[in-house]
C-alpha cells in the first residue's frame, strides 16, 4: 500500500518530471558520458547515490539552516558528498574511476542535484526525500543508459563493452556484438551524436505524452514547455 | 550589539559548523580510502610497466626501483618523469622510460618506452591521451596491436630517416585517416631511443641495495 504522495514522487522521478527528458537540467554528464552503456550507467548511479545522500542530508538539517546561507550550506554539503564518492570509487573501482575521471567531480556542478535539494528536500521529510533522491536519480540514470545504448549500437556496433573495468576480467566477455563486422559510426560517439539521441528521445517522448492526452479525449495541447526555465548544467 | 550584526554573526557561526563538518567527513574518508588508492595506483603503474616489457625478463620490483628523471626535451615531459628499471638476478635488462609525443592530433601523448639493455625497443605503450575515438585511437593497445611494430626496432635498424611513417618514407605503418597521431608517436618513441642512447650508463645502474629497515 503506498500513499499517493509516494506515486506522486516515483512517477515525477521516472516520468512526469524526468530530469533528463524534462528538466533537461544536468545535461553536461548526460552528453559527454553517454557514448557508451557502462559509463552511461556507472555515472547515474554514482549521481543517484550522491542525490540520495545530500537529500537525507538536507532534509535531516533543514531547520538549522538560516535561509539567507541556504545555497553556499547545500553547495558544501553536495560538493563534499561528491568528493566522498569520488575518493571510495578510486578506492574500490579503480579502473572504472580511470575512464569516469574528470566526470566525477562534475556532479557537484549538476544542477539537478542542487535543484532537488532546494525544491524538494529542503521542505520536505526525511523519507520523501531519500525517495525524491532516488527517483530522480534513477530516471536521470534511465535516460543515460538508453543514450548510452543508442550511441554504442550506432557508434560501434556493440553493447556493455568496457563492462570488465567495473565488474573485473571475467566480464571481458560479456560484450555484445550487436551488429557484426560494424565499421563504426563516428557521429554517434563524438558529442554531437549525444545531442541528436537526446533530441530524439525528447521527441519521442513528447510524442507518447500527446498521443496519451488525445486519447484520453482532451484537445491535444502543446507539449507542457519546461525548458524554459531549466537552466542547463 | 545591533540585531544585524548579531544575525551576522550567528549565521557565520552556521556556515562554519557546516564547514567544520564537512572537512572532518572528507578528511574521514581520504584516511580511509588512501592505502588501497595509492595500492590500485601501484598496481595500475606495475601492470602497465609490465606490459612495455617482455613476461618473465626481470625479477625485481621496477615500480620500487624506479628512479626520477630531469625534464628533457628529448622526453618531451614538463614535469619529471620516471625510469622503471628491471632487473634479472642483479644484471639491469631493461628500463622502462616515461616520455610524452606533446604533438597528438589532440593535445600530448603519454607513452612508456621499455628499451633493452642493448638498445632494441621491449615495447611501448600509450597510458593517456585524448586522440578522436575510433580514428586515432588505434595506438592503444585495447583498439589494435598498432603499437607492437614497435618491438625490436632501435637507432640503427631502422636508420635515422626511416624512423617516419610509410606516407612520410618510413618504416611505419599507420592507418588512413589519421596520420598526425602515429606520427607524434614515432617521432617520440626515436627520441627516446635518444635519450636512452646518451645516458645509457647511468639509466641502466643499480640503484644501491635498499639499507635495512626503510624500503
Amino acid at each position: 500500500m503506498i500513499s499517493s504522495e509516494t506515486r506522486d514522487i516515483i512517477v515525477n522521478g521516472l516520468w512526469k518530471q524526468n530530469p533528463g527528458i524534462v528538466q533537461l537540467l544536468g545535461l553536461c554528464p548526460l552528453l559527454a558520458i553517454s557514448s557508451n552503456v557502462v559509463n552511461a550507467l556507472s555515472l547515474g548511479l554514482a549521481t543517484t547515490l550522491v542525490m540520495a545522500v545530500a537529500n537525507v542530508s538536507v532534509a535531516l538539517v533543514r531547520n538549522f539552516i538560516p535561509h539567507e546561507i541556504r545555497i553556499p550550506v547545500f553547495v558544501l554539503i553536495i560538493a563534499a558528498l561528491v568528493t566522498v564518492v569520488q575518493l571510495a570509487m578510486n578506492a574500490w573501482v579503480h579502473p572504472l574511476y580511470l575512464v569516469l575521471g574528470v566526470f566525477i567531480p562534475l556532479i557537484t556542478t549538476n544542477c539537478i542535484v542542487l535543484a532537488r535539494v532546494e525544491a524538494f528536500a529542503s521542505k520536505r521529510s526525511t523519507a520523501h526525500s531519500v525517495l525524491d533522491g532516488v527517483m530522480m536519480g534513477l530516471g536521470l540514470t534511465a535516460v543515460l543508459v538508453v543514450l548510452g545504448a543508442l550511441r554504442e549500437i550506432f557508434g560501434k556496433g556493440t553493447l556493455f563493452s568496457g563492462l570488465d573495468l567495473a565488474l573485473g576480467p571475467q566480464a571481458a566477455g560479456w560484450v555484445l556484438h550487436v551488429i557484426p563486422d560494424y565499421q563504426g559510426l563516428l557521429l554517434a560517439v563524438l558529442p554531437p551524436g549525444a545531442f541528436i539521441a537526446l533530441g530524439l528521445l525528447i521527441a519521442l517522448r513528447n510524442l507518447t505524452e500527446s498521443l496519451r492526452a488525445e486519447r484520453a479525449g482532451q484537445h491535444a495541447r502543446p507539449p507542457a514547455s519546461t525548458s524554459s526555465d531549466a537552466a542547463t548544467a | 550589539m545591533n540585531p544585524a550584526l548579531r544575525e551576522t554573526f550567528s549565521t557565520s557561526a552556521t556556515l562554519l559548523v557546516f564547514s567544520v563538518i564537512c572537512a572532518s567527513l572528507l578528511a574521514g574518508a581520504y584516511l580511509v580510502t588512501r592505502p588501497t588508492i595509492e595500492h590500485s595506483e601501484q598496481v595500475e603503474k606495475m601492470r602497465l610497466v609490465a606490459q612495455a616489457l617482455p613476461p618473465g625478463s626481470f625479477d625485481n620490483d621496477p615500480v620500487r626501483d624506479a628512479r626520477p628523471l630531469a625534464p628533457d626535451p628529448l622526453l618531451g615531459l614538463k614535469r619529471p618523469g620516471l625510469a622503471y628499471l628491471a632487473s634479472q638476478g642483479g644484471t639491469p635488462v631493461a628500463v622502462v622510460l616515461e616520455a610524452a609525443a606533446p604533438d597528438g592530433y589532440a593535445g600530448e601523448i603519454r607513452l612508456l618506452v621499455g628499451i633493452r639493455a642493448d638498445g632494441r625497443i621491449a615495447g611501448v605503450r600509450v597510458t593517456a591521451h585524448k586522440e578522436t575515438p575510433g580514428l586515432g585511437d588505434y595506438i592503444d593497445v585495447a583498439r589494435s596491436p598498432w603499437i607492437h611494430q614497435f618491438e625490436g626496432k632501435s637507432l640503427e635498424a631502422p636508420p635515422a630517416a626511416e624512423w617516419k611513417v610509410r606516407k612520410d618514407g618510413g618504416r611505419f605503418d599507420y592507418l588512413a585517416g589519421a596520420t598526425i597521431t602515429p606520427r607524434a608517436v614515432v617521432k617520440a618513441v626515436h627520441k627516446a631511443l635518444r635519450y636512452f642512447a646518451q645516458h645509457k650508463d647511468e639509466l641502466l645502474r643499480l640503484p644501491p641495495p635498499a639499507p635495512g629497515g626503510k624500503p
